[in-house]
């Protein structure tokens, strides 16, 4: 048996848990219009969320392009003042944050990615609704005529058919942003600890750097005050 | 017939679509089994991409059953071999 097979039967159990619940195909239609508004609110919560998820990475993104920054600027001082070995150091930690960055990039895309197929369920679903709400007094008004049941049961196994596939996909967005969260935490933790920043500052690093800015210094004082002597 | 992809909508497909359907699945089959996540990726791609290319999409006003639903165009591998195990496409 092949995926679309496979990919049948599942959406089918889906539909059928639905149509299952009710005996008669007109509680069908006032139940899933009623699950499709639910839906809805679903969908628009979890565009928000997949949009606030992105939003945290991208502030993550910002404070690493940052600390980037400012160690290509301590890379820079180090080897003027011709400490090669300082500025390597400087540098192989900005490597590892621009690893960082583009793993966020690549997140950040897949997020962005995520909310515009929501954005797409979205459009699609609140369509349905409206079709549904005004045709669902009519449709059901048909089911007493016999020969109309077919085409009522074609309705109902149809808007079945749509639930089961927008519940499918705000439970994969919401697993996804789920992934996503917890790879962020687990970021803003590092960050909140200073492990990725600590790059940037306070560490053997800076107290190096600070050395050579102070022998500097100090050789200037010191020659200054040569100067004056003689 | 009436196609679907799951997370984006209905088509209406020709019925010829089906043999060019049914050859990629059993390919992906194959490379699911084989374990070629790449091979798989294209395959799921090119079966997405048939139906985009040449199938008009349903006017969202119409309600039907579809006769084929195509799995979504990011199922991942691990999804897409939990599914040949029979576990569905996400937990119930």
């Amino acid at each position: 048996m092949g995926l679309l097979d496979r990919m049948g039967t599942i959406v089918k159990s889906k539909m059928s848990r639905i149509m299952d619940r009710m005996e008669d195909p007109r509680e069908v239609l006032d139940y899933s219009y009623e699950k499709q508004l639910e839906l809805l609110q679903n969908v628009k919560r979890g565009i928000a969320e997949v949009a606030t998820s992105k939003k945290r990475l991208e502030l993550q993104r910002a404070r690493l392009a940052q600390s980037a920054e400012q160690l290509e600027g301590k890379a820079r001082e180090a080897l003027s003042a011709g400490r090669e070995d300082l500025a390597r150091q400087a540098l192989e930690r900005k490597v590892s944050l621009q690893n960082q960055i583009e793993i966020l990039d690549s997140q950040i895309a897949e997020l962005d990615r995520e909310e515009q197929k929501l954005i797409g369920v979205e459009t699609r679903l609140s369509t349905k609704i409206e079709t549904l709400r005004a045709r669902k007094e009519a449709i059901k008004a048909q089911y007493s005529a016999a020969e109309a049941q077919v085409k009522v049961t074609e309705s109902v196994t149809g808007i079945s058919e749509e639930l089961a596939d927008v519940g499918l996909a705000i439970q994969r967005a919401e697993e996804k942003t789920e992934g996503m969260k917890a790879r962020a935490a687990a970021l803003d933790d590092l960050l909140e600890k200073g492990a990725l920043e600590d790059y940037t500052g306070g560490d053997a690093l800076e107290r190096e750097l600070s050395k050579v800015r102070t022998s500097g210094a100090v050789e200037a004082e010191l020659a200054r005050l040569r100067g004056e002597m003689k | 017939m009436i196609i679907r992809i799951l997370g984006e909508g209905q088509y209406r497909a020709p019925d010829t679509i089906l043999e060019d359907l049914n050859a990629i699945d059993n390919r992906i089959v194959e490379l699911v089994e084989k374990g070629d996540r790449e091979g798989f990726r294209n395959e799921l791609l090119r079966m997405v991409s048939l139906i985009r290319e040449r199938c008009e999409p349903l006017d969202a006003t119409e309600i039907t059953e579809s006769d084929l639903i195509l799995p979504p165009p990011d199922l991942t591998f691990e999804e897409a071999r939990g599914i040949f195990r029979g576990q569905g496409l996400i937990e119930d």
